[in-house]
């Protein structure tokens, strides 16, 4: 497997490898963190605005970017080594990333949310499981800026990053066949947003009147990796009118 | 009105080569699972290889012609009939305005294609037409296809693509369809085996397996397991185990990722793979052999031998090569417009 261990040059180091013959993975750190994080988005961003013949896409996550090439391509059909030709265009990049200071886009968006009742079935499980009441643990869920650190599992699913381990619960354990999309939860000390109706096991402490994914706008998801997410309470009222305004838009 | 779906089939859909730059919004890829398949039915109806074609699987569809169209056949061989008769596959056919295409029993391979010239009128949703079920998007209103369904095709026409010398002077005659004269050389695209063995490259978390888990993997038969779909095909044989089990941070994984989940069972991912994954990814099937891999389908056992990154890149330059080659020899045959 080629690696390219680059600790001597940068001031952090990176790694590069290969996932199968069309893409390749730079990876940036081993632990989740906001500074890794950052490293991930501004390259990302760099690449964006500057990508090669033959880039097809790239997947920002945690600590890694994966980019997807196409071989045939980048290799000028087979004239050059497919994943070296990859590697050069790639190392200046990276050059760039570490020496030019992260300025970074950022946007906060806010997340309204209806929590408990009938669109927060678990609420009082999660508040019993910690010892709260609910009342606490809508506080704490709405009292933390988080991070969304990628988007991945289905279209606008956002990995948030930031809860407070008081309102930590474990999975039910028998999971839902179908949940509402918008619905909010918590699964151990992971929170998140469904997009889609799709079955699972997350414990459901309210849900949201935004879409995250829609297909037919240019930028389909809501939230974008690097982005900040505030959740803030909202009554059930305020729920359905904001329900009936995006569908009528 | 060009086409009419009279019957479904098992899962009939719409797929191009896929939706590309929004898996980082979580957006599936999808597209055909043999990609080779589709490419090679565009290229015979004269279309930009990377346009639409219906994707049948395993029992085909029943579809009618309502005016004269070229069409071409490629993928699994389900015993695809127009009127009765048997139908060539990989050739441009010019089928009679009123015919009948419908499918039979699987000979060989699972996915078969049907394009036809000019391709379908259809709305794409983020730069593709794949059908993606569980969003609902692309394709005819992002669902399989069902009996009663029409839809326009391009306004190309059937006998307007080719050269008339490509087909014999019968074709005047009142036969249902007429198939070309010529056809690609078959030796430059895959041949669908009933026990295909795989190329493997190594995957980024290859080094957790245990030794006897490194081993079993080349030596070892698995059987893809009956619940696989276009998502991905699920494994069955020895179980395989990571020499110290580690918490993995999530990342990508793509169309022919061998993922190992805890219970040990690897599951080889397919064009409708999610985005990102966190089961240890052991290897990853080479492209040029993927639609070896999509076509043998479940039921079937498949084993696994390991190539270098550098053996896989000159297996894929030499599969585009080969379509170069048939695409340009395609090219010559073509009427000047």
């Amino acid at each position: 497997m080629e690696e390219i261990n680059s600790a001597n040059v940068f001031p952090s180091s990176f790694q590069l490898f290969p996932l199968g013959d069309a893409a390749i993975v730079v990876q940036f750190g081993d632990t989740i963190s906001e500074e890794v994080h950052a490293t991930v988005r501004a390259f990302s961003l760099l690449l964006e605005a500057q990508p090669f013949p033959g880039f097809i896409e790239l997947v920002p996550a945690f600590t890694t970017v994966t980019i997807y090439y196409n071989p045939w391509l980048i290799s000028q059909k087979g004239r050059y080594d497919p994943y070296q030709s990859v590697v050069d265009l790639l190392l200046p990049l990276l050059t760039q990333t570490y020496q030019e200071p992260h300025e970074l886009p950022s946007r906060l968006i806010e997340i309204p949310v209806c929590y408990g009742g009938k669109y927060g079935p678990d609420l009082e499980f999660v508040a019993i499981h910690n010892g709260l009441s609910s009342e606490m643990v809508v506080s704490l869920h709405s009292a933390t800026e988080y991070m969304v650190y990628m988007i991945g599992f289905a279209p606008g699913f956002p990995y948030l990053g930031g809860m407070n381990s008081l309102i930590a619960t474990p999975r039910r354990d028998s999971p839902r066949p179908a949940i509402p999309p918008g619905s909010v939860g918590i699964a151990g000390d992971q929170t998140g947003i469904y997009p889609l109706q799709t079955p699972g096991g997350w414990q459901l402490i309210g849900r949201t009147p935004l879409t995250l994914f829609q297909p037919f706008r240019q930028s389909p998801s809501l939230l974008k990796a690097g982005d900040k997410v505030r959740f803030v309470p909202i009554s059930e009222k305020e729920f359905l009118n904001r329900k009936e305004l995006a569908h009528e838009s | 009105m060009s086409l009419k779906i009279e019957k479904p089939g098992l899962l009939t859909t719409i797929q191009d080569l896929g939706r590309f730059g929004h898996q980082q919004e979580g957006i599936i890829v999808s597209g055909a699972m043999d990609c080779v398949a589709l490419r090679l039915a565009n290229l015979l109806v004269g279309n930009p290889e990377r346009a639409a074609v219906i994707e049948a699987v395993v029992q085909g569809p029943h579809i009618r012609f309502q005016k004269d169209m070229l069409l071409a056949i490629t993928g699994a061989d389900l015993s695809p009939t127009i009127a009765g008769e048997p139908v060539s596959m990989y050739r441009p056919v010019l089928v009679r305005k009123g015919s009948l295409l419908t499918f039979g029993a699987p000979r060989a391979g699972c996915y078969s294609y049907v394009a036809v010239a000019g391709s379908f009128e259809l709305s794409p949703v983020l730069g593709s037409y794949s059908t993606y079920l569980k969003a609902g998007i692309g394709g005819v209103q992002g669902r399989a296809l069902r009996a009663g369904d029409v839809f326009n095709c391009g306004k190309v026409k059937a006998g307007k693509v080719f050269s008339a010398s490509s087909f014999p002077a019968s074709a005047n005659g009142h036969t249902a369809f007429v198939p070309a004269h010529w056809y690609p050389d078959p030796s430059l695209f895959p041949v669908y085996q009933e026990q295909p063995t795989l190329r493997v490259v190594r995957g980024p978390e290859y080094d957790l397996l245990s030794e006897n888990s490194k081993q079993y993997l080349w030596t070892g038969k698995y059987q893809i397991s009956l619940r696989s779909d276009r998502m991905g095909y699920h494994l069955q044989g020895a179980p395989l185990v990571m020499a110290t089990p580690k918490e993995l941070i999530s990342s990508a994984v793509t169309f022919g990722t061998i993922q190992v989940p805890n219970r040990g069972n690897p599951i080889i991912l397919m064009a409708d793979h999610q985005t990102t994954g966190g089961y240890p990814r052991i290897g990853q099937v080479i492209t040029a052999d993927l639609p070896l891999l999509a076509q043998a389908g479940p039921g079937r056992i498949i084993q696994f031998t390991e190539v270098t990154l550098q053996e896989a890149h000159q297996h894929y330059l030499q599969l585009e090569q080969n379509l170069d080659t048939i695409k340009r020899g395609i090219q010559l045959k073509r009427l000047s417009l």
